[in-house]
């Protein structure tokens, strides 16, 4: 798929291709042969999922895109645990993923926290079910809200947070089990264009302070450049891997403080490349 | 806008009531009915002071009272520690649900009363008869709702736990019982009535204590006057009844209606 990709490239890319994997090059995670059967109405059977072949190494930031219905959150089903592939095979670590861990943290679109328990308990829920002891847990919990930026609103009721609150919130208690991978699907997709640019920066400075390997399924093209270290194309139903390209504009956001990258000509081409790449699909 | 409105409605709350009662004095002022028919105001009052200060065949108001919500409260705790653990098992294990349902759904339409008689063809006359028919008549719509309260939960809510290191038997405790609380709520608000009013009637058909018992003992005796005050005062407790655990809900489901 890079080969393709090489072939086409607009200048700028050149340099951006040499990038790849740097730095990347632990596997963590390997999707082999996978296909995704679903059983329709009337036991028509629904390919979610054709062939599906790539690793996920440690401290990426793999941002999936696609047009609707295409597989991506069967994909992260699957990683999760949720659904078993129908055919083919995935692994974490070498180890077949069979069902859900906590070692794989997922971040839903509408994040489902539990009203009954304030922001601190919804975040110190992991540790706490997984037996930590309490001192233990309770500092945690003070870094992690400290981390989202929400130390003040540590005793508010679920119902009295903003939505992109909750999704902060979301955020923590997953990281706080220091996961080895985490999954979010359209985790930003219902928020306002204001608050979706706050939880991006927070994330990306997240993913880079903390090197975690993250995998991120969005709809939104600029979304994935700008957070992902490598963005990941799905074809319509039934999703296929079409694009599998690294991207550093996350990176340099971070490290040059580059603000404004997305007004740069190289980001432009990098959007109009992907997006043709989605209409070709729907069209 | 709201607090205008609210007030509006209390003072229409309050109209209807005062209405009710003009009417009622309108009523006995001139004698046109017998006091048979509508004791006066007056002559309830002086019923209610009467058993206050002596009390009705031997037996204070209070203990008549008191007897019946004992009755009451016996059965519904009984209710609250069966159903609920029941009903949100059979909600998360589809094997328990089979075991219980076709008994459920079998007697719930039952009006108690019918099945009072085999109860007491059992069990004799006494409190146990009486006990078990409450106790059966407050279940079924606890057990319901408690199903559909975990029926109801979105995959996401369970899924997300597990997510987060939680075992089966700690979603349950953590996650299952508080998402369903409102639903739960709903089936205790129904059982204390259907209890409290089935109480009333079985009081009436075989006791020799309780509020049910008064009133019908009164209305052997034609004294009409002891009838009205013992519904009205059934009337209030079953208000203050249904307050009390409107209050407890909305300390317990404090999220509940938010967003
Ligand atoms: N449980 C299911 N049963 C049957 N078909 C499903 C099920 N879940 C998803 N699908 C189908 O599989 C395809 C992929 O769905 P999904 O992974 O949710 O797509 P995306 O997240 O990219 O929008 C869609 O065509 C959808 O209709
Ligand atoms: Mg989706």
């Amino acid at each position: 798929m890079n080969q393709n990709w090489k072939e086409q490239l607009y200048e700028p890319m050149g340099e951006l291709l040499s990038v790849h994997n740097i730095g990347y090059d632990e596997e963590l995670i390997s999707i082999q042969d996978v296909n995704l059967h679903y059983t329709g109405q009337a036991g028509k059977k629904i390919t979610a999922l054709e062939n599906i072949n790539f690793n996920i190494y440690r401290g990426e930031f793999i941002c999936v895109i696609g047009p609707s219905g295409c597989g991506k959150s069967t994909l992260l089903k699957i990683l999760a645990g949720f659904i078993k592939p129908s055919t083919g095979k995935v692994e974490l670590d070498g180890k077949k993923i069979e069902g859900v861990d906590w070692h794989r943290g997922v971040v839903f679109q509408n994040p489902p926290l539990y009203e009954w328990l304030t922001v601190r308990k919804n975040i110190s829920f992991g540790p706490k079910m997984r037996g930590i002891p309490k001192a233990e847990y309770e500092e945690l919990t003070d870094q992690y809200l400290e981390k989202v930026g929400l130390t003040e609103f540590a005793d508010k009721r679920i119902y009295e947070l903003s939505g992109g609150m909750k999704q902060r919130v979301s955020i923590a208690r997953t990281l706080i089990n220091d996961p080895e991978v985490l999954l979010m699907d359209e985790p930003f997709g219902a928020l306002d264009a204001l608050t979706r640019e706050n939880v991006q920066d927070m994330t990306r400075k997240i993913w880079w302070d903390t090197n975690k390997t993250i995998l991120f399924i969005t709809h939104d093209v600029e979304e994935a450049l700008l957070l992902g270290s490598r963005v990941i194309v799905l074809s319509k139903h039934p999703g296929r891997v079409i694009e599998d390209i690294p991207v550093n504009f996350s990176r340099r956001i971070i490290e040059e403080n580059a603000k404004d990258i997305k007004f740069t000509e190289e980001f432009y081409k990098y959007r109009e490349r992907l997006l043709r790449r989605i209409h070709e699909q729907t069209a | 806008m709201r607090t205008s409105n609210r007030t509006i409605e209390r003072c229409l709350t309050v109209g209807t009531v005062v209405l009710i009662l003009a009417l009622w004095y309108v009523l006995t002022i001139g004698g046109i009915f017998s006091e048979t028919i509508i004791p006066s105001m007056k002559s309830v009052g002086q019923a209610f002071v009467k058993i206050v200060s002596d009390g009705y065949k031997g037996s204070s108001l209070w203990m008549h009272l008191a007897t019946s919500m004992k009755r009451l409260l016996i059965a519904y705790g009984l209710v609250v520690i069966t159903a609920v653990p029941l009903g949100l098992l059979s909600g998360y294990n589809s094997k328990v649900c089979a075991i219980l349902e076709p008994v459920i759904e079998f007697y719930r339409p039952l009006p108690p009363l019918a099945y009072y008689t085999i109860l007491v063809l059992w069990m004799g006359i006494g409190e146990s008869s009486k006990l078990c028919l409450l106790y059966l008549a407050g279940f079924a719509p606890v057990y319901i709702s408690c199903v559909s309260g975990v029926i109801r939960i979105k995959s996401d809510y369970i899924n997300g736990a597990y997510t987060l290191g939680a075992n089966k038997r700690q979603i349950f405790f953590h996650v299952i019982f508080p998402a369903a609380l409102t639903d739960i709520f709903t089936g205790l608000r129904t059982a204390l009535g259907v209890e409290y009013t089935t109480l009333v009637a079985a009081e009436m058909v075989a006791a020799t204590a309780g509020i049910g018992w008064l009133v019908l003992d009164a209305s052997n005796y034609l004294r009409s006057d002891i009838v009205f005050m013992g519904v009205i005062l059934m009337g209030i407790t079953g208000v203050l009844l249904d307050k009390l655990i409107r209050v407890i809900e909305n300390h317990v489901v404090h999220w509940k209606g938010k967003n």
